[in-house]
């Protein structure tokens, strides 16, 4: 995906701010998010719980209670922030379509698969009911499961997760969206069943070209779809890159740091993994510098006071970290 | 090996009825041991009934059939002084460090709970020792008078694990210990258990489904598959030269962190999903999915036999003239 930057624009998120009131006070869940999609392509969000990945990914169809504080999200151009819920209504499903990590409970218990698929068909499309179950019924076949016309009028529970989660990307991707948001996919799947759901999405990339964008905190998961990757810390993005930048090329301690704790099935048992100490800080009283402070080896006085600004390494590239900055001292590559 | 044989397992089978006519068969037929001071690895998908296993270990199900010696001894058969020591000796760690610790005690009560029971350390001697157990998993010793709720899961699980080493135990049975943990803090946990490990000549049996983690913590691993240990050997053994195909379909759907290493993948992927453990396959119960499967996989149950030294699986690919 190097001729990213080429391609056409589908999604342009600038400083997005989302905070929820709580009894306790506000918890700023993010915190000035910048990103950008493009046509077919994948972009994972990678973090861990709590660093407002998936709230950053339901605040771009406005699925969260409290709309976004400041910043901005266009959509091929058009402001979502200022849209009203009846406009965002025509775009959820038609235009972006999500899938959420727990099959079982996004879907309606009561109502037949082939009803739930052909929803979205029929408030956005034109379509006969004959002309919406034949189109569901394509869907099915797109996604794998067998014997669709049967399948049609079964229940979720007859699914099993696997199947449900089929049915999840069928329903979101009826309409033929441009994007499709999955957050955490494959969390709550088994790993042989996970990789037939990853194939699955690069299958149907190739074949319709949505562009997508995955929510995870599986660095395995990223390393196996995603061309670009932007890794988030306590509300902020800290790093963005091509996939092979920031495996490989990264420059931000976190991201040295998330990928050294995991072990490797190639890897060598002898080699104790180094965690990283301490925990995410609360994000109700975020500290005003880099938040990742607490916990870096390289810490400097400033990154406790100042928040760090970001840093270009290249066009794809960039990193928030005061070692990047020319007044810093040189410590050795961070990826050895 | 000539290490001290600590756990015995022989043909463990474990099957909740579902209703008058049907049965789960959760754990069907699964023999192995552990020896002192090693690390054992059970893996699989959910459902595959590596919890279970690890809960009948230590008594919180009774057997459907077969046995479990703990030293020699039948521990289904243990009396008295001697079951006490069992359950003293013999400790767990549960997978949700939210759900096993009780909410209206404090962290003091909680650890010190299985001190109470079996009457050791009373007294005065008592809060010390919740004080060195704490400062050893890592954490503070003012943190005894705080409750659950204060802690981030990462100290929660220290806290379970604190508790676990509160009665001195030999055995540990770790049941999924850090899925619940974010990658950051799973680390952290993996290296506690590891040194605790080395200090405390600790035997773990080790239940995960992350096979990354389990190679890396692991001795040797048990791979279970439908009620079924289908192959079990070193883990440096397993990942370089895995025999059954259920491993290697394991194997190869474990994403790597490292696009490099994706990009150049073959990647087998199987179709369909686990079967119900109510009705398993006839003969192999992996034969539904498996890639290699013949005519006898379906009539004949495979045998539970050493293909190489130290190596056991469970295949028919590896029985009789194709050996």
């Amino acid at each position: 995906m190097t001729e990213a930057t080429t391609k056409e624009l589908l999604l342009e998120v600038d400083d997005l701010h989302v905070s929820f009131p709580t009894k306790r006070g506000e918890v700023q869940a993010v915190r000035g998010v910048s990103f950008s999609l493009y046509k077919g392509e994948t972009l994972a969000i990678v973090g861990e719980s709590g660093c407002g990945k998936s709230v950053t990914a339901q605040s771009l169809m406005r699925l969260v209670s409290t709309p976004p504080k400041s910043g901005s999200i266009r959509y091929k151009g058009e402001e979502l922030t200022t849209k009203t819920e009846k406009q965002m209504q025509k775009l959820r499903g038609l235009e972006m379509g999500m899938i959420f990590q727990d099959p079982m409970t996004s879907l309606n218990p009561v109502i037949t698969v082939g009803e739930q698929i052909r929803e979205g068909l029929l408030r956005h499309q034109k379509m006969s009911k004959d002309e919406a179950t034949k189109e569901a019924i394509e869907m099915l076949r797109l996604v794998g499961i067998a014997d669709p016309d049967k399948r049609m009028k079964q229940y979720p529970h007859q699914f099993s997760g696997g199947m449900r989660q089929r049915l999840m990307i069928a329903m979101a991707l009826v309409c033929k969206p441009d994007i499709l948001i999955a957050d955490e996919p494959t969390t709550a799947l088994d790993v042989t069943i996970q990789a037939q759901i990853i194939e699955l999405f690069q299958e149907i990339q190739r074949k319709t070209g949505v562009a997508i964008i995955i929510i995870t905190h599986d660095l395995g998961v990223v390393a196996q779809i995603a061309d670009r990757i932007c890794v988030m810390y306590a509300g902020k993005i800290a790093e963005t890159g091509t996939s092979y930048e920031v495996f490989k090329e990264h420059r931000h301690p976190y991201t040295e740091g998330i990928l050294k704790s995991v072990p490797r099935m190639d890897g060598n048992r002898d080699v104790p993994l180094i965690p990283v100490p301490g925990t995410p800080p609360n994000l109700m009283n975020p500290p005003v510098g880099c938040p990742f402070y607490m916990r870096c080896d390289y810490a400097m006085k400033v990154c406790k006071e100042v928040a760090p600004p970001r840093t270009d390494c290249n066009e794809s590239h960039y990193v928030h970290c005061w070692l990047q900055d020319e007044r810093a001292p040189s410590i050795k590559q961070l990826h050895s | 090996m000539t290490q001290e044989k600590l756990l015995e397992v022989t043909n463990l089978k474990k099957h909740f009825p579902l209703d008058k006519n049907q049965v789960v068969k959760a754990v069907d037929g699964v023999s192995f041991e552990i020896y002192k001071g090693e690390t054992l690895g059970l893996v699989g998908e959910s459902g595959c009934g590596k919890s279970t296993t690890g809960r009948t270990i230590i008594n919180l199900y009774k057997t459907s059939d077969g046995t479990i010696r703990y030293k020699g001894n039948d521990v289904e058969l243990l009396r008295g002084k001697n079951r006490r020591s069992f359950y003293r000796r013999v400790q767990m760690i549960f997978q949700d460090p939210y759900a096993s610790l009780n909410p209206r005690m404090n962290v003091a009560m909680c650890i010190a709970e299985g001190m109470d029971i079996h009457n050791i350390h009373k007294g005065k001697d008592r809060l010390e020792r919740v004080y060195e157990l704490l400062e050893t998993v890592g954490l503070q010793r003012e943190h005894a008078n705080r409750y659950p709720h204060e802690f981030s899961g990462g100290q929660r699980q220290r806290i379970g694990i604190a508790r676990a080493l509160a009665l001195d135990p030999e055995f540990i049975i770790a049941d999924e210990p850090i899925s619940a943990l974010d990658v950051s803090v799973q680390a952290q946990v993996v290296n506690l258990m590891k040194d605790l490990q080395r200090e405390r000549n600790l035997t773990y049996l080790f239940i995960a489904h992350d096979l990354a983690m389990v190679k890396h913590i692991s001795d040797r691993i048990g791979v279970m598959y439908l009620g079924n240990i289908v192959e079990l050997t070193t883990s440096e053994q397993l990942y370089s030269d895995p025999l059954h195909p259920y491993t290697n379909v394991l194997l190869s759907a474990i994403p790597v962190p490292d696009p490099v290493v994706e990009e150049q993948r073959e990647r087998i992927i199987v179709e369909g999903e686990v079967p119900s453990p109510v009705n398993p396959p006839s003969g192999c119960v992996f034969r539904t999915r498996c890639p290699e499967a013949m005519d006898i996989c379906a009539t004949v149950k495979p045998t539970w036999q050493e293909a190489k030294p130290g190596h056991f699986v469970s295949c028919h690919l590896y029985e009789g003239e194709n050996r």
